[in-house]
């Protein structure tokens, strides 16, 4: 911990280890991202990459930059951090490491919400706010369930879980339902994919982070920290535990839902993105910005190869961000049990 | 008697479970108050709605004389701490680290960590024995030491009043007089206030200086150990038959439970328990 301090009697405490870590990721994640705008069928090289952003470039490649690759880009980088973000929140929250919204039913209720509609029929915006709802709905449903004078981390995680294998049940009814060709388009939402993605996709993600996360920050980022201690312990030095709960467990079922809604369900990365961040910055607390860095750079590469693994053929990125996050957990499993913590 | 803490005419209540009904305590200030009484006699209850926890559905608990339901979260807690009987330490969390939590009620967005915070975290440190432990992770200590750095994080809040829900459980002998010892340096040299539930009885007769004997969530006797803990008392709160003596080391009240007297059917099961010993 390092002190910073005013002569007005200002002062902010830093953890050193966690600014490298989450500016190592926001370089990192810059330098994937000139890589990822200059590289496809029109390779360009960074000079050109850097010219076309700022304006200086010929028109064709301004067009390919900001409104092809860039779109895409950005929907990258913000769906992993909101995914990220939501996951490390859950995952305090709950106390629990495998608290993340993919095991708690978050995401299966975007995607049913996304799934009405597709089977109903509708535009691409309905899905999306479809999405948005089935996601806030399950919050508030999930949310309400495990409500018994306040929420306790275990109960949420019983009644997520539960919720999960419901609609799971519920997506693949639906998908029945649905007709061949909207059937196909569908598993492909619900693999995560960021095929195709504009600004439309983009933007609520981006809007949503730059407001929620100052204001979850301001508000509980001391708070958060102190939870983890107990409900007890945090509430005898002064935090109201229940709304802090209720808030932050909102800010982040918004977060997944506009993630699902802008690129589908995708796998692991709010599961392992707060666990990279945890054990990089090795600090305690949910580690909120790191994670958020270590999602978008996650996201990012994983479409890259999803886009490069195999020549001719692009995989959604939700079939990387699943095959890595797995072998990561697996991987997590071994080398925790050798060192004798599980 | 004078009195920051108090709770009055209070019910008590989980869920549909009533614990207590129109109970009043006063907590004497400057006092080293202990809350005795059998399991379930509704004790540790009584000190969750004290230090705000729980709600009384009737009945307030009043801190400086207001409703303590109606202050802000954060000024209840540069008054009033609280060591809870379960606390997580994070992950790798260090000792300064976790102390440093307890100023939390201090601090703002801007003003996260004031040179005055950083002396009350070492002075915190200093007056549990913790300071040389300061960079160790708090996952590597013993119990007893782990117990002297959550009560170096309370220290740390500053609070005039200071409540200890069973301070001493799940530790040896040893660390159980090494952490009343702490709780009573605490109280004379630093004039705090402090109420601790505790379980052994004879611990409670020699550091406390106001005890509240509780049964079944009613109070049913409060003042000087002395005054408190009498055979009677004790057989009336606990059921236990007993002898009072004087603490051979203190000179305060001293229980002795009584000899158990074998009734010949007792006699019997012991005999059939330890053959089957010797067959087995």
């Amino acid at each position: 911990m390092k002190t910073l301090r005013t002569p007005g009697g200002l002062s902010l405490r830093l953890h050193p280890r966690a600014i490298v870590v989450g500016v190592t990721c926001v370089l990192l994640a810059l330098a994937l991202s000139v890589f990822a705008i200059g590289s496809g069928d029109y390779p360009m090289s960074t000079a050109d990459v850097l010219r076309a952003l700022t304006g200086q470039g010929t028109p064709a490649e301004e067009f390919i930059v900001t409104e092809l690759r860039l779109p895409r880009l950005v929907t990258a980088l913000c769906v992993g951090a909101a995914l990220a973000l939501a996951g490390a929140v859950f995952q305090s929250l709950v106390r629990n490491p495998l608290g993340s919204p993919d095991m708690l039913g978050f995401t299966q209720g975007a995607a049913t919400g996304a799934l009405v509609v597709v089977v109903v029929g509708g535009s691409s915006l309905a899905l999306a706010s479809s999405a948005v709802v089935g996601g806030l709905v399950t919050g508030a449903l999930v949310y309400g369930l495990a409500w018994r004078r306040g929420v306790h981390g275990y109960r949420l995680i019983l009644v997520g879980i539960g919720t999960m294998a419901i609609l799971t049940g519920v997506n693949g009814w639906l998908l029945t339902r649905a007709p061949l060709m909207d059937a196909a388009r569908a598993v492909l939402w619900l693999t995560g994919s960021l095929d195709g993605r504009g600004w439309v996709n983009a933007l609520p993600v981006l809007i949503a982070l730059g407001v929620l996360v100052p204001l979850m920050l301001a508000a509980y980022g001391p708070a958060m920290r102190l939870v983890e201690m107990g409900d007890d312990a945090a509430a005898a030095l002064g935090v109201r535990v229940e709304r802090m709960r209720l808030v932050t467990l909102a800010a982040a079922v918004l977060l997944v839902s506009l993630a699902a809604a802008a690129a589908g369900p995708v796998n692991f990365v709010a599961l392992t993105a707060p666990h990279l961040a945890r054990r990089l910055t090795r600090a305690p607390g949910p580690n909120l910005l790191p994670s958020a860095a270590v999602g978008a750079v996650l996201m990012v590469a994983a479409d890259q190869v999803a886009q490069r693994a195999f020549t001719g053929h692009q995989l959604p990125v939700g079939v990387v961000t699943g095959v890595l996050g797995g072998a990561y957990l697996i991987w997590l499993l071994a080398t925790e049990r050798r060192a004798g913590r599980l | 008697m004078q009195s920051r803490l108090s709770g009055t005419a209070m019910t008590l209540a989980y869920e549909r479970r009533t614990i207590a009904e129109d109970l009043s305590v006063t907590v004497p200030d400057r006092s080293f108050t202990v809350i005795i009484g059998p399991n379930a006699c509704g004790k540790s209850t009584l000190l969750r709605a004290l230090s705000r926890l729980l709600k009384p559905t009737t009945g307030a608990v009043l801190l400086d004389g207001e409703d303590i339901h109606r202050m802000p979260a954060r000024g209840v807690a540069r008054t009033l701490g609280l060591l809870p009987q379960t606390s997580v330490a994070p992950d790798g969390i260090g000792v300064a680290e976790l102390v440093a939590r307890g100023r939390y009620p201090h601090q703002g967005l801007l003003r996260q960590w004031s040179r005055e915070d950083e002396r009350v975290v070492t002075e915190s440190m200093a007056a549990t024995g913790v300071a040389d432990l300061a960079d160790r992770a708090v996952d590597e200590l013993s119990g007893g030491q782990r117990q002297r750095v959550w009560i170096a994080m309370a220290l740390a809040q500053q609070t005039p009043l200071l409540l200890l829900d069973e301070p001493t459980t799940y530790l040896d002998i040893a660390h159980q007089i090494e952490i009343l010892d702490l709780c009573a340096r605490l109280h004379e040299e630093q004039g705090r206030t402090l109420v601790a539930v505790l379980h052994d009885l004879n611990h409670a007769a020699r550091y406390a200086t106001h005890l509240i004997a509780m049964r079944d969530g009613r109070v049913v006797a409060a003042g000087p150990p002395r005054d408190v803990v009498t055979a009677e008392l004790v057989e009336e709160v606990f059921r236990l038959p007993c002898r009072v003596i004087d603490d051979p080391e203190c000179g305060t009240p001293l229980v002795v439970p009584a000899a158990r007297r074998r009734t010949g059917a007792e006699a019997g099961t012991l005999t059939i328990a330890a053959g089957g010993g010797k067959r087995a």
